[in-house]
């Protein structure tokens, strides 16, 4: 087994500008770890192998010209299921999309050809990207690398599986309300949703479009900011794309690096602690304040009061944008069509492909979601649900007056047991407590590893909150921290049937 | 909180053009109502002074050029099309039979 799947992007990179590894042999490495671990873990629902050596050998010839496109030219990718990929399967982890092939690129897809990214395949999901346990993937659920028993989280557990078990040193996610960052705490690598609208969304299969954000799922926060670089900036394809450029992310992860915080001042969110999280997590999370302590920073306790509201706001305002999102699988112009016997209407036939193709968790959210806009019901859930959303931004604008970035875990558990929570919607809306009001106010957010639980040595994760567009805040703290962690631990944490012997 | 009761269940999936089984009532209702039960906390929380955010960050609407760029041929277009005819996406009939 080659070596270099347990190399960071970072690494990668470097290994490719000095001559010391081809594109190729990384490819081939992971498309290797790929073959003899994805049975197991089911992270990838399509491999691209030809493709991905393809895109190699020509990285490859770019390198030998002189002539790289990016600084991660060559360096492979993998890609959550909900960007459009042209000629790659794209099926959100359902049926009712299965087997549909875009005839177009996202343009986060676009972006990452463009800068000569091999990729290597197309990862497991949530149907969707309604779960906070990838169960609901209409092809089966993916399996935890650090126990196979173990969910890998929601909704994006194809990506941070894949990161986590050396498949890929570089994934995309989508987080929505915590898809990518709450995968991350569960798999013990590093999840980021950038600033609302600072990512394209263009080719993304939307679920609710005042809140998904795609962003970067990697085993680093350099390789995180690296890729964030690659993949934001204005797009005029997608009409709630900010202007500008969200810049300085490698060099604020660079700088946080040398671990000195001096003057940051964080605060831990008083909303975000309590019974609903586990005696492990919150142990983890006291050890990382510690040591954020230790490099300087100022830890304050602020309260945004509103926060308690976010769960019910977002499992109104959610369901309302996807039941009417989801109008447009209909059956007539892609995706499935069941025909029932006899001379059905298009409306039948819609009927029944809908029932056909969708998934429980998906009927529910429709559902709710049909129920909440309502003539009737309209002012008394989804108005109201709006209405806090304006006072959980007005809760964040307070409290990034008196701190720089705020503080909690990312999950109040660690990862649990396939089928424990497999039919128990609310069970699993609970995992997103500490995530969702990013997603509300399209405030950035960042996950990094801080440790594993001392009852099931399961990783645990702490999370970063920054104002609208300082996306570099939550590099600088989240790089002094991971530092810190991993002097502390002798190197990074990572699930030990894949580590690399001696890890 | 009104229960959800299984008629209004169905009557929604009508709504949402998803023709559920029986079985699928039984399975989804009380769901439904649990979800329902859980979120219904916010009534009444904002009162009438808070303005309603539809959208994270302010935005005004964005418009372009009306010029056409490159765009899918037919083909590209009618590839993943269930049925197709003469350059067309081919549905079945629209009309119900009384009408």
């Amino acid at each position: 087994m080659s070596t270099w799947i347990h190399a960071t992007a970072a690494e990668q990179a470097d290994a490719l500008a000095a001559g010391t590894v081809t594109s190729v042999e990384l490819v081939q490495a992971h498309l290797d770890q790929i073959a003899a671990t994805n049975g197991d873990l089911n992270s990838f629902l399509h491999i691209d192998a030809d493709g991905a050596l393809a895109q190699a050998a020509a990285s490859d010839a770019r390198r030998a010209a002189g002539t790289p496109l990016h600084q991660l030219d060559g360096v492979p990718i993998a890609i959550k299921d909900v960007l459009a990929t042209e000629g790659l399967p794209t099926t959100a982890g359902s049926k009712i999309l299965e087997g549909w092939i875009p005839p177009y690129d996202g343009t986060v897809t676009a972006r990452i050809k463009a800068a000569g990214l091999p990729i290597l395949g197309k990862t497991n999901m949530d149907e969707f990207a309604m779960g906070s346990s990838n169960e609901n993937s209409a092809y089966g659920p993916v399996k935890n690398p650090w126990d196979l028993t173990r969910i890998p989280g929601g909704s994006g557990g194809g990506s941070a599986a894949a990161v986590a078990a050396f498949q890929a040193p570089l994934a995309i996610g989508s987080d929505t309300g915590g898809s990518i960052r709450q995968p991350g705490a569960m798999t013990g690598t590093v999840g980021v949703k950038p600033t609302y609208g600072s990512v394209s969304r263009y080719g993304v299969i939307a679920l609710a479009n005042s809140l998904d954000q795609l962003g970067p799922c990697t085993r680093t926060v350099l390789d995180s900011a690296l890729l964030q670089e690659l993949i934001g900036g204005h797009d005029p394809k997608d009409s709630t794309s900010v202007p500008g450029t969200v810049e300085g992310l490698v060099e604020a992860a660079r700088s946080g690096a040398a671990g000195d915080l001096s003057g940051l001042r964080v605060g831990i969110v008083k909303e975000l602690q309590g019974d609903a999280w586990s005696a492990p997590v919150v142990e983890r999370f006291n050890e990382s304040i510690e040591l954020l302590k230790s490099l300087g920073a100022e830890i304050t306790e602020v309260s945004l009061p509103s926060f308690v509201h976010a769960m019910a706001a977002y499992y109104l305002i959610l369901p309302a944008e996807c039941s009417s999102n989801l109008a447009k699988f209909d059956a007539m112009r892609y995706g499935l069509r069941v025909t029932p016997e006899g001379s059905p209407s298009a409306e039948e036939v819609m009927r029944v492909s809908r029932d056909a193709g969708f998934g429980n968790e998906v009927k529910r959210r429709i559902l709710i979601g049909t129920y909440a806009l309502s003539s009737g019901y309209y002012d008394a859930y989804y108005g109201q649900a709006q209405k806090i959303r304006t006072l959980i931004i007005e809760d964040f604008k307070k409290a990034f007056e008196s701190v720089d970035v705020l503080v909690s875990p990312t999950a109040p558990t660690t990862a649990w047991t396939l089928g424990e929570k497999a039919d128990d919607p609310l069970a699993n809306y609970l995992q997103d407590l500490a995530t969702i009001p990013a997603n509300l106010a399209g405030v950035p957010g960042i996950s990094i590893p801080s440790g594993v639980s001392s009852e099931d040595g399961l990783p645990t994760g702490i999370q970063f909150l920054a104002p609208v567009l300082e996306d570099a805040r939550l590099y600088r703290v989240g790089a002094a921290l991971e530092k810190a962690l991993n002097d502390q631990w002798g190197g990074p944490i990572a699930p030990s049937a894949y580590a690399k012997e001696g890890n | 909180m009104p229960e959800l009761s299984r008629d209004e269940v169905r009557h929604l999936a009508d709504l949402a053009r998803i023709d559920l089984s029986d079985a699928e009532l039984d399975h989804l209702a009380p769901q439904l109502n649990v979800i329902l039960e859980s979120v219904a906390s916010i009534q009444g929380v904002a009162g009438d002074d808070v303005v309603p955010t539809s959208h994270p960050i302010p935005m005004t609407n964005v418009f372009r050029a009306d010029v056409v760029q490159p765009s899918l041929t037919p083909e590209q277009a009618l590839a993943a099309a269930p049925a197709s005819e003469d350059q067309k996406f081919s549905v079945p009939r629209i009309l119900g039979d009384e009408q």
